[in-house]
């Protein structure tokens, strides 16, 4: 164990936002030794983030409220050394890295903080250089933030922080953007970095099973502003802490429990890949050939069909290419893969946003070529990520109703659809109430059912979970899953969450660079090696867990796991 | 959707010049410009502005409409200035050379069409300059030498960051246009100009809102990074001059020395050709 002098170190923090009447952080007690890597984990609201703010002094000095207790970071006190002196310690990588993204330039972005630090121009040279060697960002220095793809523009950040020599590197949902390859590569410069240099790595992130993907020292589990838990993932896994307090458990940990293996922390359940599990093979085994799988075979008629689709932006760039798949009536269907193989440009052109170059879409049979926008929409609903990103009207009934008002639909005929739909979306007790007043996921539910209102047979979302934890997760998706039961609608959403296609879709349509290259069951896809690779997937740990468990039919195996998962949530 | 007046990398001897170069030199043509009403040197500078945006290589798809809304205003304004002022000319050169009555009290005179004469080329003065400069400085480079200039570096940097997010926000702007049009919202040259004008609030909003939220997350990261602590700031991408750099400083700075003289020697801004 370090016996050196912890390089951060709570003792006894308590703080409390000026706009809230219980502290968001109640005595917290935390030492971390240099050269460790600690996982903060918990739900939204635990207090995590603010825990995070405390490092970089953000608080209190960005956010205003009581602090009580000692923080030291390097045997400093951040709220004395103030939001920049801080920088010079602990360097923040955001979630957003667009947001983070300030600069014109990746070279200008790097440079970003030694500019503010007025560093002469030669010695900046010399810096920005070294740190993007260091990033492997060399060849890119002159590029625009728009002309990087998700995992360079997470190294930018990365260089950004790290230009000022930092010693703590502190990574604020470092995963919650990128698709899963990316996140996992970005797990592994982390790793990496640590092993280079002097620093010590905080991560706050709630995708688990992304960040174990290399060692991690100490887990610390927070709730309602307290450290629950502080163990090392071994230990850490081998209880059901994870899960009572909102954290998905790494799925190969949840299919060994559900197998009713108890775990011990000596098989070093950390990685499936160096896992031991022998002593558990036979449970396993016999699990798997006692649960059964109840399949439905889709027989019902095609709703949309696409054949042979092109679309370019210009001569050069070519972002659809040659694309055919139909989608049943009542399905609910997965479209994956990396940032920017196409899958925005694809529900655009279904949605007839852009013009494909050839090829058909058509709708029930019917060819939607020359329908406008105003006509696709009322029978295929389009929901933007973000729900601030469509709602327009300050209160929920005006919003929802919008979409009927402009199409000229009487009065009378409006208020009872939009009851209708507010009922359905378990928005009904709110309909006077103002949009502001609901949370993230209440608004996503109100951006919804401003669509759903117009009766669309056909609801494509783009990312619907993205940045949420898995509570809100679980939240949305239900809802979802209620909404396709009550109105018997279709759904295809676009997503890089893997455990959102696993559990929620029947299909999953792979694109990469343009291309369709599978279409076929999300446990297919994610157990076949191949198709994760180029499509920047990540195959699940369940397959390295019927594998090792010699399970030949894995596919099998994920899709009974999963089915058995979803009985227990329904019954729960 | 091409990028209207927005910089773009070329080779070009206006283009290797510094952007501090650049900053004078446009900031001294258009006080010249906005001074002067010598139609000489407006003329000259006419043909200046020609030859630059000529060696510029700046095509005209670039500033196409940018031209054509100016010319609109123009023209607007051109008919203002008849309307409320018809005898300004008079005034000015002293004399009254009519050429036909219009109507009610309203006589075109040539003193009258030569002054708005004047004002119209005064107008092309200014447009090639702004679009050469926008077009060939660099947005990194142009924080760098407005602060050289003088202008703090908290402003020159605002306004290199808005550059910065003008794509950005283009972007959020078409992708919450198209959503709103699926749910009916029409914005095309279909509906009535009065909805359209209603239903772009479908679109203001949702952009102000996605927009305040990444203007947060920003002035986060900026804070987080040290913007702002201390009273000078250095800049990477800032060019040092060079002798073409020198070589243009001098020429605009005679220019101008020069201008101001002509304009002004015999106590008259304007140049008089009724005498």
């Amino acid at each position: 164990m370090n016996t050196a002098s912890p390089i951060i170190e709570f003792s006894d923090v308590s703080f409390k936002y000026r706009a809230q009447t219980e502290p968001t952080l109640k005595n917290i007690n935390l030492k971390i030794y240099p050269g460790q890597k600690v996982l903060i984990a918990g739900q939204s609201g635990s207090g995590k983030s603010t825990l995070a703010h405390c490092l970089n002094a953000l608080i209190p000095c960005s956010f205003a409220g009581d602090m009580s207790g000692v923080l030291r970071v390097d045997g400093k006190e951040p709220s004395k050394l103030g939001v920049f002196g801080m920088s010079q310690i602990v360097g923040t990588v955001l979630q957003d890295t667009d947001g983070q993204f300030i600069a014109l330039t990746v070279a200008e972005d790097i440079a970003f903080a030694l500019e503010n630090d007025n560093m002469p121009q030669k010695e900046m040279f010399e810096k920005v250089s070294d740190v993007a060697e260091k990033l492997e960002l060399t060849d890119f220095l002159s590029n625009a933030p728009g002309a990087l793809s998700g995992g360079q523009k997470q190294r930018v950040s990365l260089g950004g922080v790290m230009a000022l020599d930092v010693k703590v590197l502190l990574f604020d949902e470092p995963l919650a953007n990128l698709d899963p390859a990316t996140g996992k590569r970005t797990i592994a410069l982390i790793d990496e970095l640590l092993k280079q240099e002097d620093l010590t790595v905080v991560i706050i992130e709630h995708r688990l099973e992304d960040v174990l993907y290399k060692d991690i020292d100490r887990i610390v589990l927070m709730e309602n502003g307290q450290i629950v838990a502080d163990k090392h993932p071994d230990e850490m896994l081998c209880t059901n802490l994870l899960p009572e307090h909102g954290i998905r458990e790494p799925l190969y940990v949840a299919a060994l429990k559900a197998a009713g293996v108890s775990l011990s922390p000596s098989s070093k359940p950390q990685h499936i890949e160096t896992m031991d599990v022998e002593n558990y093979k036979a449970q396993v085994r016999e699990w798997f050939t006692n649960t059964s799988l109840s399949r439905q075979k889709s027989t019902a008629d095609t709703l949309l069909s696409v054949s042979g689709l092109e679309y370019r932006y210009d001569e050069s760039r070519q972002v659809i290419k040659d694309v055919s798949f139909d989608i049943k009536r009542g399905e609910m269907i997965s479209l994956v893969g990396k940032n920017g193989a196409g899958k925005s440009t694809l529900a655009s052109l279904i949605c007839g946003f852009y013009e494909p170059d050839s090829g058909k879409i058509s709708f029930c049979g019917e060819d939607l070529k020359k329908k406008s926008i105003k006509e696709r929409g009322e029978k295929i609903g389009y929901v933007m990520q973000s729900p601030n990103q469509m709602i327009s009207k300050p209160m929920i009934y005006d919003e929802v109703a919008l979409g009927l008002v402009v199409r000229g639909v009487p009065e009378s005929v409006i208020k009872q659809k939009v009851n209708e739909t507010l009922k359905i979306c378990g928005l009904y007790p709110f309909r006077n109430w103002p949009v502001s007043a609901l949370s993230y996921g209440q608004k996503k539910r109100v951006s919804i059912a401003s669509i759903l209102v117009l009766n669309p047979e056909l609801l494509i979302l783009d990312e619907p979970t993205a940045g949420q934890d898995y509570q809100h997760y679980t939240e949305i998706m239900e809802f979802l899953c209620d909404i396709r039961k009550k109105l018997s609608i279709t759904i295809m959403m676009i997503t890089h969450d893997m455990h959102l296609m696993l559990e929620y879709t029947e299909r999953t349509l792979v694109l990469t660079d343009g291309k369709l290259i599978m279409d076929g069951k999300p446990e297919e896809v994610l157990t076949n090696d191949e198709i994760c690779e180029r499509a920047y997937l990540k195959r699940t740990s369940l397959y390295d867990l019927a594998r090792k468990c010699d399970i030949e039919e894995a596919d099998e195996f994920v899709a009974r796991f999963i089915e058995s998962e979803r009985m227990k949530k329904k019954n729960a | 959707m091409s990028r209207m007046i927005s910089y773009e990398k070329k080779n070009t001897p206006i283009h290797r010049l510094s952007g501090f170069t650049k900053l004078v030199f446009f900031l001294l043509w258009c006080t010249v410009s906005a001074l002067t009403f010598d139609t000489r040197i407006l003329l000259a500078m006419i043909a200046i502005g020609v030859l630059l945006y000529i060696i510029s290589g700046t095509k005209w798809k670039q500033v196409s409409s940018v031209f054509i809304a100016i010319m609109f205003f123009m023209i607007i304004n051109l008919v203002w200035i008849f309307f409320f002022a018809p005898y300004e000319g008079c005034n000015i050169y002293g004399s009254r050379t009519e050429i036909c009555h219009l109507f009610a009290g309203y006589t075109l005179t040539k003193e009258q069409l030569f002054y708005e004469f004047n004002v119209l080329i005064k107008y092309f003065t200014v447009i090639p300059s702004i679009f050469i400069f926008l077009v060939t400085t660099d947005p990194s480079e142009l924080a760098a030498s407005m602060n050289s200039i003088g202008v703090p570096y908290m402003i020159a940097y605002s306004i290199e960051i808005a550059l910065r997010y003008i794509p950005d926000v283009q972007d959020e702007f078409h992708k919450i246009k198209n959503a709103q049009e699926a749910r009916g919202i029409e914005m095309s040259s279909k509906g009535s100009l009065i909805s359209r004008i209603k239903n772009t609030s479908a679109i203001i909003f949702p952009l102000l809102f996605s927009t305040m939220e990444r203007i947060d997350v920003v002035s986060n990261a900026m804070e987080l990074r040290g913007f702002g602590k201390k009273k000078q700031r250095s800049w990477y991408s800032k060019r040092i001059l060079q002798t073409g750099d020198y070589l243009v400083l001098a020429f605009i700075i005679c220019f101008f020395v020069f201008a101001m003289v002509i304009t002004f020697y015999d106590g008259n801004r304007f140049y008089n050709p009724f005498i």
